[in-house]
């Protein structure tokens, strides 16, 4: 994790409900290196959907609390005017791929001129010709066909819509791409070719990407390192490797025995419980009342510690 | 009623006639599309000749992709559809849609476990009134055995304590919760079988294993049927005894679980599997074997074999010609693709 | 219920939903009031206004309370009656045989501007043979103004105003401008302070009762004033408060559950009878309601009922067909109502039960801001000559200053108190029904 292309330290998102200010982002820090992909891997409450938005700053109304430090090639956007980031960062040297992007292309414009308009918005081209040869470049990376440029949106299956999502993220170069949930929506057939797509891009570009997802087990078609999320919080995070083989914190080895294998016939166990609201959080460790290892001290925040390389916010390793 | 005749070999081994809970012949079930209401386009024919049976007790998974018609035949099988040819035979009983004390009957039979747990829970009733529902409309009529009922629903899927529950609105439940509930509504009837439209797919990896366990556990307590539909070929194992294939709105393949997973046969099969990744850190270095295209349109599918447009392996002359029929790969297992058949056999040797 | 109390606690937020809810529970009071203080038949008949129901009430008089304001101090209608006031009437038996009645009726006159008119009735009982019936005017300055007499029949009124010898005798001037006339100001001004009438009776039977009457009227009356018809308009506008209320409410809820329940019909059965219903509903919105509804008014039937139906019925049959039928098309694709079938729920339970409750949050708003829609329409027929001939409502009192021409002639309180009540009544239900859907529909109807 040296040669730091991203850093988030302590980020925090809250938003602002009628029952209460939900921390969906609450302290979040990692480190990314350039040119590798981190997962971050989290179930529905986690708040990493959250973090995605966090980290494009891709803020609704009522948001709460936005603060933290955000550092991409050492200089922190968090401190940006939001024009300036809209100018500089975003689309710039991050995109996003959103949830369920297929379904958020405009309907009413062909395919060639969404996945064109970044390029026009940010003035990276000088002529729609430019802007067309460029979207040729990224159909082709993505495994489109060009003859589908000038489609709509309805014409495109679910994958291609997905493949053109990404070539919108990927029209301007930036140096990271964050993409939520990417392929939970797509048949394993289509997910499959998808990720082929993407290990290719990642084999051929020094492109760092930040995918977020509940699937671990397609997760590890493209991580190098892997951040566990949990109620907000960042409890491990190792790389790859080391977290398929060996997951430190209790919740990761609770959730690699929960997914089961096609290829070995493994002894799964589910967690009990659910995870803990949002909107209160427990004082202490979030995990403590479903885990088996818990013990007196869980009740305080638990620091956190580098173990062998990896980083794991949890007591037992003190 | 004509007893039942065992055809489908797959089956297993002991099971006699009277074995047979499911009998389900030559099923297709098209839907006709028109135009403006008045004129013949065509039709979509989202089950096109699926032909098996099931012994009482046994589970089968069907697998197949989005858009390859096993919804179509759950709810063909569940009796929501009435069957455009071919006929269900369920406990010795024709069901065909039209004798509705027949329907009435067969409904108490099979219940129904659907995607999604939320949508599938009246949001304004309350978790009593949810499972009291298919009780009176059944004509259960004395409140003690409903009671007496939704209690011992609830205990089976371990929604306890019961009276907590009861007054709850599904809102109130979480993801784990809520399919719970819709699984407590399909038992409550005592069905013979249970048909499980993908019932842990919109749930968390955490949560699903919990569910799955509980399917199991009910058919062996119970000695239920349940006929699961996924898409997602790592869930199988929990208590699937055969799985079948379906592609294009036909069964290619129909085997064993222990078997298929072994051993896939048809090309189709062979790439799903290719195409699900174990959790292993390994994997970011393997491209996975997997055709490309999109499934057949089911309105006017390809000639000849269903997957030969994306078949690796495809005979020409062959394969985009006749439709292959169901052949025998092994014990209890059948594939539906010309390079199992003698013709095959033939040319290679 | 547990939503129904949130729902009330969430609506307390919005000050245009309490806005509205005392608004409309000022209208419901009016109601309950005008219902309370009069029934409806005798409301009708009051309205009708047979021969001299209204005479005791001057002809197009503006609201009394106008002289609230400064500079407005224009005479409000006295009216003396010796039935209510006993006191005012003496009897003295003067001879055997004969018997004096003296009525006294001393009152303050302290206004800018002289009465419209000013009348005298009496009324005798008992008496075959005729009194004898003299009356006199006292001015705050002393004069005394015999007024004349007669030989009463059983009912007289005398009409002072009418009296061409009166006027003769006052210069020229008519008695209600005479009377009261400042002798010093010329005739410009009336002389302010303490005037009485006194009227004797001569009668010749014991059991002889007589009872008099002084109606000195006013150019401002009561609440709302007076029409051409002399009628109080505070009844119409009074009485017209039910009425209107009852329209709204009838309209909105036949059209509401009417059109529900064909939308959820027709989603359900799909096929021919779903087809049936929006053909009928597009050939419906191409014709024109308010031409069709004078149609029929004026050549068939004027019945206030009947046009409410049929404009209930085109109503039903409009564009929140459409609409309902889209939600109901969502909710029927709901995994819920499937999983009602399979466990085999009929049809009809399913509608009931499954999909109404769904869609009656929805609902509850847009019923109520159709209310103000047919208290409305009540209204627009009656200005358009269709209204009920008898009933006295907001509309009748409008279409009739209209015919009256009303505003031409000044008389702004005609036309102002109707379309007042008419703006609040109708801001009181969107009001409401605004901030119902805002806490009803958070999502915009998103089922």
């Amino acid at each position: 994790m040296q040669n730091g292309f991203l850093r988030v330290e302590d980020l925090k998102l809250h938003f602002r409900t009628t029952r209460g200010p939900v921390q969906a982002v609450d302290g979040v820090t990692f480190h990314q290196a350039r040119g590798r992909t981190l997962v971050v891997v989290g179930e529905s409450g986690s708040g990493k959907s959250s973090l995605a938005k966090a980290i494009l700053r891709l803020l609704p109304r009522n948001v709460h609390k936005y603060e933290g430090r955000i550092f991409m090639d050492d200089v922190d956007v968090m401190r940006l005017t939001n024009e300036r980031f809209r100018r500089q960062v975003r689309w710039v040297k991050a995109a996003l791929v959103p949830q369920a992007a297929q379904n958020a292309l405009n309907p009413v414009l062909r395919v060639q001129d969404q996945v064109a308009e970044p390029l026009l918005t940010h003035g990276k081209v000088k002529s729609k010709e430019q802007a067309y040869e460029r979207v040729a470049e990224v159909f082709g990376l993505v495994g489109l066909p060009t003859d589908f440029m000038t489609r709509y949106p309805f014409e495109l299956s679910g994958g291609m819509r997905q493949r053109t999502a990404i070539a919108m993220a990927l029209v301007t170069s930036p140096d990271l791409i964050v993409m939520d949930e990417p392929t939970s929506a797509l048949d394993v057939l289509t997910q499959a070719n998808l990720m082929n797509v993407l290990k290719r891009l990642k084999q051929s570009t020094e492109m760092t990407f930040i995918l977020i997802t509940h699937d671990i087990a397609t997760a590890s078609d493209l991580a190098d390192d892997v951040a566990v999320m949990y109620a907000g919080q960042i409890v491990e995070q190792s790389t790859a490797r080391r977290f398929y083989t060996a997951p430190l914190h209790p919740y990761s080895k609770m959730l690699m025995s929960s997914v089961p294998t096609l290829r070995e016939d493994k002894e799964l166990q589910h967690i009990p419980g659910s995870p803990p609201s949002l909107i209160n959080p427990p004082r202490g460790c979030r995990f403590a009342d479903r885990c088996p290892a818990r013990f007196d001290k869980c009740d305080q925040e638990p620091p956190v510690r580098e173990v062998d390389g990896s980083r794991v916010k949890c007591w037992l390793f003190e | 009623m004509k007893p039942i005749q065992v055809f489908d070999k797959t089956m297993r081994a002991d099971a006699a006639a009277d074995d047979v809970l499911l009998s389900v012949e030559d099923l297709h079930k098209w839907f006709e599309i028109k135009r403006m209401g008045l004129f013949h386009i065509g039709d979509v024919k989202a089950v096109d000749g699926v032909s098996f049976q099931l012994a009482r007790g046994e589970s089968v998974t069907v697998v197949g992709e989005s858009g390859c018609g096993k919804s179509t035949l759950a709810r063909t099988i569940l009796g929501l559809y009435g069957p455009t040819k071919g006929r269900i035979v369920f406990d010795g009983r024709v069901i065909d849609g039209q004798d509705r004390e027949a329907m009435d009957w067969y409904r108490r039979q099979v219940g129904f476990v659907q995607q999604d747990p939320f949508g599938a829970l009246p949001p304004f009733m309350t978790v009593h009134r949810i499972l009291d529902e298919p009780l009176v409309i059944n004509g259960i009529k004395e409140p003690e055995e409903r009671e007496r009922r939704i209690r011992k629903a609830l205990e089976d899927v371990r929604l306890v304590t019961v009276d907590d529950y009861l007054t709850k609105f599904p809102h109130q439940l979480s993801g784990g919760q809520q399919q719970r509930l819709v699984i407590a509504r399909a038992i409550i009837l005592e069905p013979k079988l249970i048909v499980a439209d993908e019932p842990v797919s919109m749930l968390d990896a955490s949560v699903r294993v919990e569910i799955m366990q509980l399917l199991g556990r009910l058919q062996s307590q119970y000695n239920i049927s349940i006929i699961y539909i996924t898409h997602d070929l790592s869930t199988v194992r929990f208590f699937s005894d055969r799985i079948f294939v379906m592609y294009g709105a036909k069964l290619i393949e129909k085997a064993r679980t222990k078997d298929l997973l072994a051993n896939p046969s048809h090309p189709y099969a062979q790439a799903l599997m290719n195409a699900i990744p174990d959790p292993d850190a390994d994997n970011v270095e393997r491209f996975r074997e997997v055709p490309g295209g999109e499934p057949p349109s089911l309105m006017n599918p390809p000639a000849g074999c269903r997957f030969h447009p994306r078949c690796p392996a495809v005979i020409k002359g062959l394969c985009d010609v006749q439709e292959p029929p169901h052949f025998q790969r092994g014990d209890h297992h059948l594939v539906a693709c010309w390079l199992y058949g003698e013709e095959h056999a033939e040319r290679t040797a | 219920m547990n939503r129904f109390l949130s729902g009330l606690r969430q609506l307390s937020q919005y000050p245009s939903a309490i806005a509205g809810l005392v608004l409309i529970f000022l209208f419901i009071g009016l109601a309950v009031y005008a219902m309370a203080s009069m029934p409806l038949s005798q409301a009708i008949d009051l309205w009708r206004g047979s021969g001299d129901t209204w005479q005791y009430t001057p002809r197009n008089a503006a609201p009394a309370w106008l002289n609230v304001f400064p500079g407005i101090n224009r005479p409000v209608t006295m009216d003396f009656d010796t039935r209510a006031l006993p006191e005012s009437r003496t009897v003295e038996e003067i001879a055997p045989g004969m018997w004096e009645v003296k009525v006294s009726f001393p009152f303050e006159f302290t206004y800018d501007d002289f009465p419209t008119e000013i009348n005298v009735f009496t009324e005798v009982r008992n008496s075959s043979s005729r009194p004898f019936f003299s009356m006199t005017w006292f001015t705050p300055d002393g004069r005394e103004i015999p007024l004349g007499d007669a030989d009463l029949r059983s009912a007289e009124s005398f009409r002072l105003g009418q009296d061409s010898r009166l006027t003769r005798r006052l210069g020229g001037r008519a008695a209600n401008v005479g009377l009261f006339a400042d002798p010093g100001a010329d005739g410009t001004a009336p002389l302010k302070g303490r005037y009485e009438l006194v009227a004797e009776a001569l009668m010749f039977e014991p059991d002889a009762e007589i009872d008099v009457r002084l109606v000195v009227y006013g150019q401002l009356h009561g609440w709302a004033g007076t029409d051409h018809r002399r009628r109080d308009l505070t009844v119409a506008l009074l009485w017209g408060t039910p009425i209107a209320l009852a329209m709204g409410l009838m309209g909105a809820v036949g059209a509401t559950v009417t059109t529900m329940a064909i939308a959820a019909i027709g989603t359900w059965y799909g096929g021919w009878v779903d087809a049936l219903i929006q053909r009928i509903t597009e050939v419906n919105l191409m014709i024109p309601a308010l031409p069709l509804l004078i149609m029929i008014g004026t050549l068939v039937n004027r019945s206030l009922l009947l046009l409410t139906l049929i404009w209930v019925a085109l109503s039903i049959f409009s564009a929140s067909i459409k609409s309902y039928r889209a939600m109901f098309l969502q909710v029927k694709e709901a995994p819920y109502i499937e999983a009602a079938r399979s466990y085999g729920a009929r049809n009809m339970r399913i509608i009931l039960r499954y999909m109404m409750p769904r869609i009656i949050p929805v609902l509850v708003p847009t019923f109520v801001g159709l209310v103000p829609s047919f208290v409305f329409f009540e209204a627009t027929i009656s200005v358009l000559g269709l209204g009920d001939p008898v009933l006295p409502t907001w509309g009748k009192v409008l279409s009739e200053a209209q015919g009256q021409g009303a505003l031409h002639s000044g008389y702004y309180y005609w036309v102002l108190a109707p379309s007042v009540l008419l703006m609040f009544s109708g801001a009181g239900f969107a009001l409401l029904g605004f901030a119902l859907d805002r806490i009803f529909n958070p999502r915009l109807r998103s089922l």
